[in-house]
């Protein structure tokens, strides 16, 4: 990349707090997590104990399936933070991550499927 | 947004449980500050609508040592969604959209990937919704226009919000109530009739 732009300055504010969980890192090694991904933790109660506090906590909330989003509220952390956090777990296989996303436009069959739902509800 | 939860009606059963093959659709609930997004998801969502936080370090991609940035507080948007599992293997996700211009970095990563979105109107505050339409035109984001009618006064027609709005001719405009989960539940499945191929663009009452 030529054009390596700070976008930031002072008046952003300080950005390392949240980011001392994930020892800096923001970027998410190639595993694309997006909002509604689904995650579930394997074996929580054995692998909660190998991962740091947070990590534990994430495995807990993600006993079962859920997804990005409700995880990270679920743990009160920004999205950003959460996301590295589950790339680790992922990788050491302390979690599943299964996406059909990107589903912009569903088939027709899952869309009928979401009006049916929806209108009896 | 004041009151993240407004319907208390509402009973929160445990939801049915999800597989993880299952097919997560995103919708967005978009609008001005204020207008109703959250009162909205809460109205038809199975859960009470959660709150995550998304930080400004969003959009600064490339950064990998923050090491020595210190500070007591980190600029956030707050990010309110709800769910609707329609089956154990689809789920509707409804997020709403930060209401505030400085928080575009967030809008991106919310669109992409997203079915629609409804676009909620406040008459009295019309302008307030230009920029999420100008947005998901732009995106190319399948939407619909709900006119939150509140407390059910509502004094201009559909056209004239059409007009204001310099809205395409397929662009569904619909009354509704954001507090109403039978409005909301009419508003989606407008916008995933309007999203289907085929040309349902949705039954708003009044001359198109």
């Amino acid at each position: 990349m030529s054009e390596q732009q700070w976008w930031f300055d002072d008046a952003a504010g300080p950005l390392a707090r949240p980011y001392a969980l994930t020892g800096g890192r923001t970027r998410t090694e190639g595993i694309e997590l997006d909002l509604v991904t689904l995650v579930v933790a394997t074996q929580p109660d054995i692998h909660a104990k190998r991962v740091d506090a947070e990590s534990a906590r994430l495995l807990w909330v993600c006993e079962h399936p859920l997804s990005v989003a409700e995880a990270a509220a679920g743990i009160r952390l920004p999205l950003r933070v959460v996301k590295v956090l589950l790339v680790d777990l992922i990788q050491a296989h302390y979690m599943f991550y299964r996406t059909r996303l990107p589903a912009t436009t569903p088939d027709l069959d899952t869309m009928q499927r979401v009006i049916d739902g929806l209108r009896a509800l | 947004m004041a009151s993240v939860h407004s319907d208390q009606s509402m009973v929160h059963n445990e939801p049915t449980r999800t597989s993880l093959d299952a097919a997560a659709i995103k919708i967005l609930v978009s609008g001005g500050f204020g207008v109703g997004k959250t009162t909205m998801i809460g109205s038809v969502s199975e859960i009470p609508p959660l709150r995550t936080e998304e930080t400004m370090t969003e959009a600064g991609k490339g950064v990998d040592d923050l090491v020595g940035v210190e500070g007591k507080t980190t600029t956030t948007v707050a990010l309110d969604f709800g769910r609707i599992t329609i089956n154990p293997d689809l789920v509707v996700y409804l997020f709403g959209t930060p209401g505030q211009d400085r928080f575009w970095f967030m809008w991106d990563e919310l669109a992409s990937g997203a079915l629609g979105a409804v676009v909620l109107a406040d008459t009295r505050r019309l302008d307030d919704c230009f920029a999420a339409v100008d947005f998901f035109e732009r995106r190319s984001v399948p939407f619909l226009i709900g006119v939150n009618c509140f407390d059910g006064v509502q004094p201009y027609t559909i056209d004239d919000v059409r007009a204001a709005l310099d809205l395409s001719p397929g662009v569904p405009v619909l009354l509704c109530d954001a507090r109403d989960r039978g409005y909301t539940k009419d508003l989606l499945v407008n916008l995933v009739r309007h999203v289907m191929p085929g040309g349902h663009h949705g039954h708003a009452p009044g001359p198109r």
